[in-house]
């Protein structure tokens, strides 16, 4: 394609071909300091194309493909061509991961150990992660954990943070120093300005860790912590899963050795401040 | 190497995986996203087991063959459901494409694809077969009354059904083209040479299931995924060889059609072959597929479309066809 980026993310790397050279350029700029693929062969390719020719520059929209497709993705403007590359390299994992357990989930590692966090859109879990690399976690990622079926370790791939509308204040305010994205407005989720893991994310994000605990954060509630039974965090982390029926018989066994391994509790909170102090409470008790 | 990022790069390291010695780290991107395309990444990934090869291609592939592997568990198991659901009927179930190679243990199933689940059964069971399924958990795809009047009449097929809880497809086959097709092969023969597998389910016999992979790449469809149909064929022809197939063809009314898959899998697998100007138009259709996995010569895959078109119905039922679809579209 006329415009080409390549990158390695954790263990992942990726190809990027569009038919504009914005998003090409952007995506350049915000993982500035990532490596290229290993052996120069990405494991996944993901193109950014006009459906039709003329509609390259004709309210030029960007339709998503790569080696793993949806049927029916819908286009995005040319100006939100850097999340269409963003969706479309999580597609690709999503849809076409196999050597890893995915989690839908936000990870940080301190000391070696891994702390998990997952829930919806609006959780937080991305805002928690991404405050928590300001006070000594180490960032992994915040939209997937890949765990290995093998080792039962959990790999890093720390992608550009994705903050969504009232996070993005949040994370402007605690990180006057850190990169971010140009801010996309009205996108389908709303406002969304991508956050750079920091260089002690990249620097580290070849080094995997053990998992440690487990949370379910929850915005917008009054404190409060609950202990999670393994019944329930097996069935809730089956649907944070995308690849955890097409792993078949790995994907089982590397999720129910992870649930039995460590602790898990729904943490609700109604603002950051009570998150992290809920955070580092039940990590120090562990 | 001196081919370009096609479809042929593709053939060039299945005929010849040590060929892939020669690829630098832009072929190996380009092989990978081609075999993917044409959804054989599971073949290449066994056929080239145990060759040199960088390690981030080897776990590319590792991974593949356990997807490819994890696929087959699915594909025995679903034809296996399907067995339980139509055991009372007493009916002769045949399994068809890849479910059957994987389950005879066939080369051509070796890291194949397997979609939805296409069994044969006698035409006079259609309706037993089809209350069976449904009483078991299969539930229609498309309730649209055109199309489900147009599979009734006019297919080869029921109306696919899919499983409610497995959701997975089965394609009930009474034969193995349209019956609006020119070409009338003789069913009941398929069905009274087929060849018992295990536990009450069959498989086509060697020679058929060679016309059956023939009749549905050029006298029905319009040669998508035709890598892979014919990679089919070339195993096919490996194991079982061509021992009165040419007879069987004929005796199908399919002969032209198992010729020009013969040398078309000659020509992209196998040694070569004397090529017709037809011929070189399907390889030109088949082989249609740039470096990124992009479908390429567009103009080829319409002539190609309309062909399958032109082949499948008579030239006014074709017209009220499309007449009809498209009406549907421009309300929809």
């Amino acid at each position: 394609m006329k415009h080409v980026f390549s990158v390695r993310i954790g263990p992942v790397g990726f190809r990027v071909g569009s038919d504009w050279r914005e998003p090409i350029r952007q995506l350049a700029a915000l993982y500035a300091g990532y490596p290229q693929p290993e052996d120069g062969v990405p494991d996944f390719t993901v193109r950014l194309f006009a459906q039709r020719p003329w509609r390259r520059v004709i309210r030029p929209a960007v339709m998503i493909g790569g080696d793993f497709m949806i049927p029916d993705a819908a286009p995005l403007p040319l100006a939100q061509g850097l999340l269409a590359a963003e969706m479309a390299m999580n597609l690709q994992m999503a849809l076409g991961q196999r050597r890893y357990l995915l989690l839908h989930a936000s990870a940080v590692e301190r000391d070696g150990r891994v702390l998990l966090m997952t829930g919806e859109s609006g959780s937080g879990k991305s805002t928690l992660a991404a405050l928590l690399s300001q006070r000594g976690w180490r960032l992994m990622g915040d939209e997937f954990a890949l765990i290995d079926p093998i080792t039962g370790l959990a790999h890093a791939f720390p992608r550009l943070v994705s903050l969504k509308n009232a996070a993005i204040a949040v994370a402007e305010a605690a990180m006057p120093q850190a990169r971010f994205g140009p801010l996309l407005k009205g996108t389908p989720k709303g406002a969304i300005r991508h956050l750079v893991p920091d260089a002690a994310a990249v620097a580290a994000m070849d080094t995997p860790g053990k998992p440690a605990l487990l949370l379910f954060p929850r915005f917008g509630f009054t404190p409060d912590i609950r202990d999670v039974a393994p019944g329930e965090v097996f069935m809730r982390l089956t649907q944070a899963s995308t690849n955890y029926v097409a792993m078949g018989e790995r994907g089982f066994d590397a999720l129910t050795r992870l649930v039995l391994g460590i602790p898990a509790q729904a943490i609700d909170y109604p603002d950051t401040g009570h998150a992290l102090a809920q955070v580092e409470a039940l990590w120090n008790a562990l | 190497m001196n081919v370009g990022a096609n479809g042929w790069l593709l053939a060039r390291i299945l005929r010849s995986p040590i060929d892939a010695a020669a690829l630098d780290a832009a072929g190996w991107t380009a092989l990978i996203a081609i075999a993917r395309a044409e959804q054989m990444i599971g073949t290449l990934a066994w056929r080239l087991h145990g060759t040199a090869m960088p390690p981030a291609v080897a776990r590319i592939l590792a991974d593949a063959r356990a997807s490819a592997d994890h696929g087959r568990t699915l594909a025995l198991w679903e034809a296996e459901a399907a067995r339980r659901a139509l055991a009372p009927l007493g009916v002769p179930v045949v399994l068809l494409k890849g479910t059957a190679f994987v389950a005879a243990g066939l080369m051509a199933g070796q890291g194949r694809s397997i979609g939805d689940l296409d069994i044969l059964v006698p035409r006079e069971s259609l309706d037993a077969v089809e209350r069976a399924l449904l009483a078991n958990g299969w539930e229609w795809v498309k309730p649209d009354a055109y199309d489900d009047a147009y599979y009734r009449r006019w297919m080869h097929e029921l109306p696919p059904l899919i499983h409610r809880d497995r959701d997975r497809m089965i394609d009930v086959h009474h034969t193995i083209l349209p019956l609006t097709a020119r070409i009338t092969p003789d069913a009941e023969g398929l069905l009274a040479a087929a060849v018992p597998l295990r536990d009450g389910l069959a498989m086509l016999s060697r020679t058929d299931v060679i016309v059956h992979a023939a009749a549905h790449l050029f006298a029905d469809g319009d040669l998508a995924g035709g890598m892979r149909n014919l990679w089919d064929v070339h195993c096919l022809i490996e194991e079982f060889g061509v021992g009165g197939l040419v007879e069987r063809a004929e005796h199908h009314g399919l002969g032209d059609a198992v010729g020009r898959a013969l040398r078309l899998a000659a020509a992209l697998y196998g040694d070569g072959a004397t090529l017709s100007p037809g011929d070189r138009a399907c390889l030109r259709r088949v082989t249609a597929r740039d470096g990124w996995g992009r479908a390429t010569r567009p103009w080829t895959r319409l002539g190609f479309y309309v062909r399958s078109h032109w082949l499948r119905m008579p030239p006014a039922m074709l017209a009220r066809h499309l007449w009809t679809k498209w009406r549907k579209q421009a309300v929809a």
